[in-house]
């Protein structure tokens, strides 16, 4: 994922003012647009954007309206149809009148459950993210604003996240809270999500560290010190919004990694587990058969899995385009 | 520069240490100890031969008496034995190596040309039909997840041609040693080879063409053409040299992270190399094989990150290291 932070950051701190009114005229309406304002106009005039927009809403509506599925479908989520959705040898039936997108190895409908795994993967996209983002920012901020000491031991942590091999920690820290549950962390959705947010905040956390380092040797910082603003004032309230353009870039374009993430860990079983429809897992359970005959358990969830993160990457594209109009000129 | 290696190095020294550290904290946790003896004592052993394992195996020992071992062992060059197989761990390694190898050098080598032919083609020709084509392929391939993409792969191109009576492409499960047979080993691994190669080429076709469009936005570039510098010219030696470091970065780092082994990859056609073995020893919670593992794992992506800096320091002669 490369993108031009600094440019953005620049695109958001160029704030367009009104020029006042002169004194005894009727000061003419002139409008100051924020880049917020901005931003949103250029990606609304960015077809592709808009587009990928619409996918995403699409996925959304699936996510919500499921159970609707359900009911035009009549099978349930967790329905099995041993004798009309598996054929006589156990075998899944292939996409035909009853079962729109076939039937999986349990003879349930696939089209009911892709529609349910949709859940899961926008809520872990979204949830997981948003805590990446979250603890990134924080730990960046404070790397980045106290420095020294601070910022060395969180430089050697990052380090050593960054050299972790994720998936085999991520297995390994599944089997731990298998046998020792923390609390509410326990196999499933809680695991997920932290897993992924653990071994993902380290690059946010790097991204806000160095636009910090920059920031905060601006004379507007110094001012806000010599007006005797603490340390928490200073990183929340003057420098937090100067990173927020680059932010919602990098998160939109989180999003897609994240469910991308989670399918992986539920593909290899160490994510949500059956019998809840997730797609990794069926694209997991559909790996060992596919070759057989039944092509639509793998063909549909994976359409799926690919149809939501190239709907969120096409979208983040044009998000980032427009918070950075110079890139977006040459791209 | 002699300042700088040694420093880096004993970070690097820091960093693994603690990943041992991780690792066994992780496995006296969680169920490891327990897991490996009943597992070797079968389904019916009482429990006094399960104790009898564990005590053979030293799993009864504290876990900082273990870890005294295993550090003692490590300085000796002796990564210990696996606890289902008894085979040195060094050795399951250097069988398993090559065959990551062989799955890294050939698939490095198709993402890196892909990727920096056609962001240097989409540079050149923005906008146009090509540049057009090229990033969308990118933005599709760059949403793919590694594990559809194989598995879709093995679908079409082998299941659906095979069953259509056009065997091109080998079963997965298929690898011949490059030293038996150079061409089975690329027919073998043409598959595996392309999944992690378009997945990946599509990061460097998006990073070369930004790099490059940034560049040829530079004075130097402009210069150059005043110059009357012929357009080839100012492409190839002027700011495909300068575009090229975000590559090395990101070339660096793919690598490295996949000599730890391409785990999907590796997983999904059945090629038992260092990513299969590490998923297989994690599942299994076999600790010295996941330990050796995870040194290996690390120490590529460590190194990966050394080469890259100094790197950065041949090929942009402004960058002092220190």
């Amino acid at each position: 994922m490369a993108f031009n932070i600094q440019a953005a950051v620049d695109a958001g701190t160029v704030v367009g003012e009104a020029p006042p009114g002169i004194a005894g005229e009727p000061a003419k309406k002139i409008e100051g647009k924020s880049p917020w304002v901005l931003a949103w106009r250029r990606l609304r005039r960015d077809r592709a954007a808009m587009i990928a927009l619409g996918g995403i809403v699409f996925i959304v509506a699936l996510a919500v309206f499921a159970p609707v599925v359900a009911t035009i479908t009549g099978h349930g989520n967790l329905e099995q149809f041993r004798t009309t959705g598996l054929d006589p040898s156990g075998q899944p039936v292939r996409p035909s009148g009853t079962f729109w997108f076939g039937t999986d190895d349990q003879g349930r409908d696939l089209l009911v459950r892709i529609a349910y795994g949709a859940r899961i993967s926008l809520f872990v996209g979204v949830v997981a993210t948003g805590v990446t983002v979250l603890g990134g920012t924080v730990i960046g901020l404070a790397a980045g604003y106290f420095g020294k000491l601070i910022d060395s031991i969180l430089a050697r942590f990052m380090d050593w996240l960054l050299a972790v091999p994720f998936l085999l920690f991520a297995i390994s820290l599944f089997s731990v809270v298998q046998v020792h549950p923390i609390g509410p962390i326990k196999p499933g959705l809680p695991i997920v999500i932290i897993v992924l947010g653990f071994f993902g905040w380290a690059s946010v956390g790097r991204l806000v560290r160095g636009q910090v380092l920059s920031i905060r040797e601006k004379e507007y910082i110094e001012a806000a010190r010599a007006l005797g603003a603490g340390p928490w004032r200073i990183m929340f309230v003057d420098i937090l919004p100067n990173l927020l353009a680059p932010l919602i870039v990098y998160t939109t374009l989180l999003i897609p990694v994240t469910i991308v993430g989670e399918a992986t860990l539920s593909f290899l079983g160490v994510g949500v587990p059956p019998p809840t429809a997730d797609w990794g897992q069926m694209i997991g359970s559909a790996s060992g058969i596919f070759l057989y005959g039944p092509w639509w358990y793998l063909v549909f969830p994976s359409a799926a899995l690919l149809f939501t993160t190239l709907a969120f990457n096409l979208f983040g594209d044009g998000v980032r385009d427009a918070f950075d109009p110079r890139g977006a000129m040459t791209a | 520069m002699a300042r700088f290696l040694i420093r880096r190095t004993f970070q690097g020294l820091l960093v693994l240490w603690l990943m041992t550290l991780t690792v066994f904290g992780i496995f006296f946790v969680g169920p490891g100890p327990k897991f490996v003896a009943r597992v070797l004592a079968g389904r019916q052993a009482t429990p006094q031969t399960v104790a009898l394992i564990a005590h053979r195996l030293h799993l009864d020992q504290p876990w900082y008496v273990q870890y005294w071992h295993f550090l003692v062992g490590l300085l000796h060059g002796n990564l210990g034995y696996d606890y289902y197989n008894n085979q040195p761990v060094l050795k399951v390694i250097l069988s398993a190596l090559p065959i990551t190898l062989s799955l890294v050098v050939g698939a490095a080598a198709l993402w890196l040309v892909m990727g920096v032919a056609t962001g240097i083609i989409s540079a050149v020709k923005t906008r146009s039909i090509w540049d057009r084509t090229f990033t969308t392929t990118a933005l599709f391939f760059y949403s793919m997840a590694t594990f559809v993409l194989g598995l879709l792969f093995i679908l079409i191109f082998y299941s659906f041609l095979t069953n259509h009576g056009i065997p091109i492409f080998a079963a997965p499960g298929a690898y011949t040693p490059i030293t038996q047979n150079p061409l089975t080993w690329a027919h073998d691994l043409i598959l595996p080879w392309f999944t992690i190669a378009l997945v990946s080429a599509a990061t460097y076709t998006r990073l070369m063409r930004g790099s490059m469009l940034d560049v040829f936005g530079e004075d130097y570039i402009r210069t150059a053409r005043s110059k009357g510098m012929t357009e080839r010219r100012v492409i190839f030696r002027h700011n495909m040299r300068a575009s090229l470091t975000p590559i090395v970065t990101q070339f660096g780092l793919d690598v490295g992270v996949l000599i730890g082994g391409a785990i999907i990859t590796e997983t999904i056609f059945g090629l038992p190399g260092i990513g299969w073995t590490s998923l297989k020893a994690v599942f299994a919670q076999d600790l010295p094989l996941v330990m050796g593992v995870v040194i290996v794992a690390s120490a590529g992506v460590i190194l990966a990150n050394l080469l890259v800096d100094i790197g950065y320091a041949v090929l942009d002669p402004r960058v002092r290291l220190h």
